[in-house]
């Protein structure tokens, strides 16, 4: 049975069809969950953002003009809810000052053995990300977006969006340098 | 032939840029047989790549953790939208109906009397920002900036895009936070005139206002008025 399409669904959301939003809700409530999860990292924030971001869904559904995809614009107002989220919280953000203060737990004897676990403290290092760069690591690993997708989600160029890419990396490089992981790379 | 892993010193080639939408799958064929042949030629890129599956693999396995939402959330997402005020067809939503909305949204106090000139400038300022709503954007599209008419001698004036996630609401806390008033718009191009001073600015003044404006998330695009 052919899947009904999102420009089809958000037509019709945009006539108020409940049907059309249960199915497009259905279809994005965990990709972009997830997303929002991994941006403010709070289980309630993101509940409460995903369910904000239907119903702008909904109010909005009349104004989508196909210009981009359905994802790339509810993946927008993901972004747009959460960065508003993050900017209201006083000391939350994880930046470098922060991630420096996570006390230095050599010797302990667990952690010594989790740092020969390159996986397990790659993933340490990537939860530490800027938010900046959070988004746009999920976005390209996780979200499977491409680089238009993410130009027009997240309001860059596409120039832009590969090289935010290569400095997240190249971030994550650096904190994996300081738990003693080289990559001999930038 | 392609240079694609030919990069200048000190900065990543184009390839080696491509690497992580190339172990995601989302590059274009093109693009992906550039990254391939290069990675074929180059086999520090290629050491390079395995970094990159390795980040691939522990991103998945992070959102995969993360988990779902609770099932009740399209019951919580529904009871929302039948809370909502009666549906009328968006596309014929006028000025009158989205501004009798934007007073409705305001808390009882808001609207007392001692808020009542607050509200109003509100009001006036809903009025021009008009039908603001989730426009989704065009990726890296060209929109004309037609500058409607030189700035008016008395003050100083940018032109500003408003991102298109941003509410009425957040445009308005933007405008007040930074006492700025939209004087007319938006024109083409979704530009909106902006007072940013009364009086002319010194020249070296204006660009440190627009930068330190541009910083807000409202803000898609700024510049000075000519």
């Amino acid at each position: 049975m052919p899947t009904t399409s999102d420009e089809s669904l958000i037509a019709a959301i945009a006539q108020g069809d409940r049907p059309a939003m249960e199915a497009l809700f259905a279809r994005y409530r965990i990709p972009v969950f997830r997303f929002l999860m991994r941006m403010v990292r709070n289980e309630t924030t993101a509940e409460d953002l995903n369910s904000d971001v239907f119903l702008d869904v909904w109010r909005q559904a009349g104004t989508f003009e196909g210009r981009s995809a359905v994802s790339t614009w509810i993946f927008s107002i993901a972004r747009y809810k959460a960065l508003n989220a993050l900017s209201r919280r006083p000391t939350e953000e994880l930046d470098d000052e922060k991630a420096d203060a996570i006390p230095d737990q050599a010797d302990d004897p667990e952690i010594a053995l989790a740092k020969k676990d390159k996986a397990a403290v790659l993933r340490q290092c990537l939860l530490k990300l800027s938010a900046e760069h959070r988004e746009i690591v999920n976005l390209v690993y996780y979200q499977h977006m491409s680089i238009e997708e993410i130009a027009g989600i997240v309001g860059i160029p596409e120039a832009t969006v590969k090289t935010r890419m290569f400095y997240a990396r190249k971030k994550l490089s650096e904190l994996l340098t300081e738990q003693g992981i080289e990559r001999g790379w930038p | 032939m392609t240079n694609a892993n030919k990069a200048t010193p000190g900065e990543p080639s184009e390839a080696e840029l491509l690497l992580p939408w190339y172990a995601a799958g989302t590059l274009d064929p093109n693009e992906m047989e550039e990254v391939e042949a290069a990675l074929a030629s180059d086999p520090e890129l290629a050491s390079r790549y395995e970094w990159v599956r390795s980040e691939f693999a522990e991103e998945t396995a992070i959102g995969d953790a993360a988990g779902e939402p609770s099932p009740a959330d399209i019951k919580t997402l529904f009871a929302k939208i039948d809370a909502m005020p009666a549906r009328r067809s968006q596309t014929a939503s006028g000025l009158s109906e989205r501004i009798a909305e934007f007073l409705a949204s305001l808390s009882p106090r808001t609207l007392g009397w001692s808020a009542m000139a607050a509200a109003l400038a509100l009001v006036l300022q809903a009025a021009v920002l008009g039908g603001i709503a989730f426009h989704e954007k065009m990726p890296g599209s060209y929109q004309t900036a037609s500058v409607p008419q030189a700035a008016p001698a008395d003050g100083s004036y940018v032109l500003i895009r408003f991102v298109p996630q941003a509410t009425a609401e957040d445009i308005s806390t933007f405008l007040e936070a930074n006492d700025l008033s939209i004087v007319s718009g938006p024109s083409g191009g979704q530009l909106y005139q902006v007072r940013v001073a009364t009086k002319k600015l010194p020249d070296d003044e204006l660009p440190r206002v627009i930068g330190r404006l541009q910083k807000d998330k409202v803000v898609g695009f700024i510049a000075a008025m000519p």
